[in-house]
């Protein structure tokens, strides 16, 4: 039993003009503590939809069905009052955009207290004390705590929101593009917290991020989204080295290199919308290696190595023909 | 404890002392003349106001000279149709004046503020309801409302401030809820809402702190128009006549004479406070407001804080 598990996670978006958008298609995976994991996939592919989705925080226009558990208990099935004593005791959050997390009419020091009085982890001197060994632990001293969020730089608010986001000692720490809006050298500083994060206090985190080489650098499992499913994922040096999906491979190679001794390759076109069934791959316009069967057969995500899964035709092809050949 | 992650040079300019602790909002408000000017005008009415009945000089009620007697030595602002001391009048007067002013914008805060707060936080069938509310009240002209309303509930004190406030918060609350509305979206309350907070908790801990500034802004703008509309009612004859205020000595003057007798010290003193406490009002109210653009509450952007360097010239900043 991992400590986070996700199985047939979908999640459906009712439109104001009526219809539906089917924004994450039957995901899953799973988690152990200590373990680093990322989400990769460009913008609205939703990633940031099934972290919320996890955190129970999507909007009321949303409909969720499949079975995400902590621990081995079941959170989403009860809906509000199931998730909540979880919150934040047991799974966290940093939010996309942290800096802007902070409320700027209150104490940095009275924000990390705020979730410990709320879940009776500690309250009054107990927790603004807590407050400030947190700050203390993400790098800030602890005398900050008694400053205004605007009185932070950038680096110093989202190390802020990380430390709101221990507060309560939570097991799975969720990292919504925890790095964007900040400038290089404060993004590896953060990364850096967040790694040696994890490895002291045995955290299982999921990253969050459109940006893959930072995945590629700090985490040990990712997954490749693409239009709300997960299409390839396994542990990180096989996706790196050895992709298996068309996506994930042109992902890598859109990438730039040091060196500059490759060409960076874009992806043509955008992602298909999801307020309508798609019929075979979602992926195949803009393949470059696409197949007719692509069209009509919908490719399942299917394991080809160890714990490496990819969701393409061409895998299911070459297996047969390897199956043909022995 | 501050003092540590403090820049030495800067607490050296005395600027270092971290803005919270004086309050961001005085030190942007210092430094405006305007605010200064309306806050004192405001505090010297409202210390006149509460200390008038030890300092006037004579009676409010009894009378304590001639008819229309004109400004003297023993009167400084004459007398009215009564033969009352129009100075102890005035300071009579302002008392119901300002206690009617701050009822009725308190009246007209609670309502505007909680209907804005609601209306812009929860959205939906609760936004559609409380707005067309305020869209039917800031459409019906105001006099004539508080004209119908207060003779038909007769005239009494508590009468005024209740129609001044009715009729005052739809604005406020308009303001409010697109404050609101913004706010509401901020991560920060998706935060909130994730740590475990309810709806209560985040409109009382995280909504009213950031609207509070506008909503003091609104409170001073609010009572300028209260004082004014009680001013207008009374002289309509519409207030109380029992008390004395700013309003009912205008009416009274105007009523008996006192402009055809030549007795413009009935009037213009009278007329001269209104006018004080409103322009008061609104130069604070206005600073108020003009202060909570938000780049003005960063300490460094401050428009006092830097200065131009003249490339040539003379002087030590010269180069």
């Amino acid at each position: 039993m991992s400590l986070l598990e996700v199985s047939d996670l979908n999640v459906w978006f009712d439109l104001p003009g009526g219809g539906q958008v089917h924004a994450v298609q039957g995901v899953s995976f799973a988690l152990d503590g200590g373990q680093r994991f990322g989400l990769v996939g460009e913008s609205g592919c939703g990633k940031t939809t099934t972290i919320l989705a996890l955190m129970g925080l999507l909007p009321p226009n949303a409909e969720v069905s499949g079975d995400v558990r902590i621990d081995g208990r079941s959170v989403l099935a009860g809906g509000e009052d199931s998730i909540r004593p979880h919150r934040w005791k047991d799974i966290a959050m940093v939010f996309q955009g942290a800096m802007n997390a902070l409320n700027p009419v209150k104490k940095v020091g009275w924000q990390i207290a705020e979730p410990m009085a709320l879940h009776g982890v500690a309250e009054g001197s107990a927790a603004r004390k807590r407050a400030g060994e947190l700050l203390e632990l993400v790098g800030i001293p602890a005398s900050a705590a008694e400053r205004y969020p605007h009185e932070f730089s950038g680096g110093m608010r989202q190390r802020a929101s990380i430390a709101m986001a221990l507060a309560c000692q939570p097991k799975i720490l969720l990292a919504d593009e925890p790095t964007t809006a900040l400038d290089v050298m404060v993004q590896a500083q953060i990364l850096e917290l967040l790694t040696s994060l994890s490895d002291e206090l045995g955290l299982a985190l999921i990253l969050v991020t459109h940006d893959l080489p930072v995945v590629a650098q700090m985490c040990d499992q990712a997954a490749v989204m693409y239009a709300g499913k997960i299409v390839e994922d396994g542990p990180m040096e096989t996706l790196f080295h050895a992709p298996r999906h068309p996506y994930t491979r042109l992902l890598f190679a859109a990438t730039p290199d040091l060196y500059g001794r490759e060409a960076v390759v874009s992806i043509p076109g955008a992602p298909p919308r999801l307020d309508r069934e798609i019929t075979g791959c979602s992926f195949r316009q803009r393949c470059d290696v696409a197949m007719e069967s692509c069209a009509t057969e919908h490719p399942d995500l299917i394991t080809i190595g160890a714990g490496h899964r990819a969701a393409c035709l061409r895998n299911t092809a070459q297996r047969e023909e390897t199956a043909e050949v022995r | 404890m501050t003092a540590v992650t403090q820049d030495p040079a800067l607490a050296a300019e005395g600027l270092g002392v971290p803005a919270h602790r004086r309050g961001v909002f005085w030190t942007a408000l210092r430094q405006r003349k305007s605010a200064m000017v309306g806050l004192f005008i405001i505090i010297f009415f409202i210390v006149l106001a509460v200390i008038a009945p030890f300092i006037s000089p004579y009676s409010a009620t009894a009378q304590t000279c001639a008819v229309y007697a004109p400004p003297s030595a023993q009167h400084w602002l004459g007398c009215d149709d009564g033969g009352i001391d129009m100075l102890s009048e005035l300071m009579q007067g302002g008392r119901i004046s300002l206690v009617v002013g701050f009822a009725a914008t308190l009246v007209a805060m609670v309502i505007g503020g909680g209907v804005g707060i609601l209306s812009g936080y929860f959205g939906g069938w609760i936004d559609s309801a409380l707005m067309r509310i305020t869209d039917y009240l800031l459409v019906i002209p105001s006099l004539v409302f508080a004209i119908v309303i207060a003779d038909i509930w007769g005239a009494n004190l508590l009468h005024v401030i209740i129609v001044i406030g009715i009729l005052q918060w739809t604005s406020t609350a308009r303001i409010i809820r697109a404050q609101v509305m913004s706010l509401r979206e901020r991560v920060f309350v998706k935060r909130a809402r994730a740590i475990g907070s309810g709806n209560g908790r985040i409109i009382w801990r995280h909504i009213l702190p950031q609207v509070a500034p506008l909503l003091i802004a609104n409170t001073v703008l609010t009572v300028a128009i209260a004082i004014y509309m009680e001013t207008v009612l009374a002289f309509l004859g519409l207030e109380d006549p029992t008390v004395t205020t700013w309003g009912t000595i205008l009416q009274h003057a105007f009523d008996r004479t006192a402009i055809s007798s030549g007795a413009w010290w009935a009037i213009v003193p009278d007329g001269f406070a209104i006018a004080a406490i409103i322009v008061g009002c609104f130069l604070l109210g206005q600073a108020i407001e003009d202060s909570l653009n938000p780049r003005l509450k960063v300490a460094h952007l401050s428009i006092r804080r830097w200065r131009f360097r003249p490339l040539v010239g003379r002087g030590k900043d010269a180069i």
